[in-house]
């Protein structure tokens, strides 16, 4: 407990700042993103975020079914967040957990404000994300890729979502939480962020913050946010642009 | 969905016209919560239990403690598990069937908030390392609709819990046996509050009621312990928050939060 980790001798953070992974406390993991990835998608996206491996595939606008869920208004968005049994220590069961369902609504309610739905009336846009390897901030990558896998469909959006975590630990407040740090550090908060619009889509928290570090770790995620958003740009324009614009 | 009627949409413009007046629909400040009344002991056979009414949404929360197994991972610690239920009876939209989306959010909201306060302390609920421990099950029954139920919920799941009584067990030839007449207060360290936040254009209102959460752009609901430190957090609604608005229901959570625990400390058994 020498190190404040909540029940672990993990050394989470070091005498020079350096953390469990080798990262200093404003360092994300290595990220990569590529967009379209799958054939029959209308939109997708493939993302490494540390450990994350997760793959996203867009649908729509297309008809809804079933029918009554169609809404004369506008069009709805619905996302399925999925991890595969394979994806973590112990294998998950493949119905989904009330974690996922939680999961998927907090990534559809980020994703909707930058969404121009009300273009689309009567229909629907489906986003499937499957997590086919978990790590810590699984919820933050699936966003991330969620969002360059609609703009790869060709969707109307207001801006990127871009997503990025960052929590507390050793009673420092650090960029881009891993599945270490989750588990043995004090907090843990995802922040989805429109960076153009410069607002906060998604945000939760899970563990005890004073009101200062609260203020200190959503500026520090947004922070990490923007670094995001400058690797989602570029997994866009290596599709689109890369050749010339001929792709 | 698409099917607002017509009396809903002149509502919503009129909740909207009252707040650019710096109003309310029902009269309240912007920052002031509806009324609370909690009654504990409700159900008797339960453990601990809570009926709690915040303006017209009500709540009955019990808690059952029993034996069980611990999670593989957490073998020193005993188990807490909230549920919610919003019985048919509460609303004419709400159907008997598995917990939706909504529902599983509540559950998991009122569940973390508890949970990530410490406000139970479950390494004092273990019987047998790595094999048995006891279970604290709180389930919500949400019996009138009107408007956030999350704080209702979680309201009602702290003022059980401060009010739950722990029989013994004893471990006999690997088994747990209840000592009767023996029982002991639940290990209280904290009393989390949550307070939920509702924007609406440019403004935040605490704890919104049926009509106003109706037309919410976003919702945030934070809970604090009772060292004034914020323990959890979620974000919900088809709209976000800027930074300067998070900070500012941060600051509302803590002082609005110090208020309600005052009424939950006087619950009979409360330590802190």
């Amino acid at each position: 407990m020498i190190l404040g980790g909540r029940d672990t001798d993990l050394v989470l953070l070091d005498e020079n700042g350096i953390r469990c992974d080798g990262r200093k406390i404003d360092e994300t993991r290595k990220i990569m993103i590529k967009a379209g990835v799958l054939k029959n998608a209308d939109g997708s996206a493939y993302i490494e975020f540390g450990d994350n491996k997760i793959i996203v595939g867009v649908f729509g606008p297309r008809d809804v079914h079933p029918k009554h869920l169609a809404n004369t208004d506008t069009g709805i968005l619905r996302c399925r967040y999925h991890m595969s049994p394979f994806s973590v220590e112990e294998r998950k069961k493949p119905a989904p957990s009330r974690r996922e369902i939680e999961i998927s609504k907090v990534i559809k309610e980020a994703l909707k404000p930058a969404v121009m739905l009300e273009q689309f009336p009567r229909t629907v846009v489906d986003i499937f994300i499957e997590v086919l390897q978990a790590d810590g901030g699984s919820r933050c990558a699936a966003l991330a890729a969620a969002s360059v896998a609609l703009a790869d469909a060709g969707i109307p959006m207001r801006d990127m979502v871009s997503a990025c975590a960052a929590g507390k630990v050793v009673d420092t407040i650090v960029l881009d939480i891993n599945n270490e740090e989750d588990q043995a550090g004090q907090a843990d908060m995802p922040v989805g962020y429109m960076p153009n619009m410069e607002k906060i889509t998604l945000i939760q928290l899970d563990g005890v913050l004073t009101p200062e570090e609260y203020k200190k770790c959503v500026e520090t995620a947004i922070g990490g946010c923007k670094l995001v958003y400058e690797i989602q740009k570029k997994a866009l324009t290596d599709k689109y642009f890369s050749n010339g614009g001929n792709n | 969905m698409g099917n607002v009627s017509l009396i809903d949409q002149l509502k919503g413009q009129k909740i909207h016209d009252l707040l650019e007046q710096g109003k309310r629909v029902d009269g309240r400040s912007f920052d002031e919560p509806r009324q609370l009344t909690i009654e504990t002991g409700v159900i008797p056979k339960a453990e601990g239990s809570a009926r709690v009414h915040l303006g017209d949404t009500e709540v009955v929360t019990g808690i059952k403690v029993q034996p069980d197994k611990p999670f593989p991972d957490l073998g020193d610690k005993g188990i807490f598990i909230c549920t919610a239920e919003i019985l048919p009876l509460a609303h004419p939209d709400a159907e008997p069937g598995p917990p939706g989306e909504d529902v599983i959010e509540l559950a998991r909201v009122v569940d973390r908030g508890i949970r990530e306060s410490g406000m139970v302390d479950l390494a004092q609920l273990v019987l047998e390392k790595d094999k048995t421990v006891l279970g604290i099950f709180a389930d919500s029954s949400i019996i009138d609709h009107a408007g956030n139920l999350f704080d209702a919920c979680s309201y009602a799941t702290t003022a059980a819990l401060l009010s739950t009584k722990i029989p013994k067990w004893e471990m006999q030839d690997d088994v747990p046996v209840k000592v009767e007449g023996q029982e002991s207060d639940a290990p209280i360290t904290t009393i989390p509050v949550s307070i939920t936040m509702g924007r609406i254009g440019e403004h935040i209102i605490v704890d919104p009621n049926a009509d106003e959460w109706s037309c919410l752009d976003a919702r945030i609901t934070i809970t604090t312990n009772s060292d004034g430190n914020i323990c959890a957090l979620q974000k919900g609604g088809k709209d976000g928050f800027t930074l300067e608005q998070l900070v500012k229901c941060g600051e509302t959570s803590v002082t609005v939060g110090a208020k309600i625990r005052e009424t939950l400390k006087e619950i009979k058994g409360a330590s802190q």
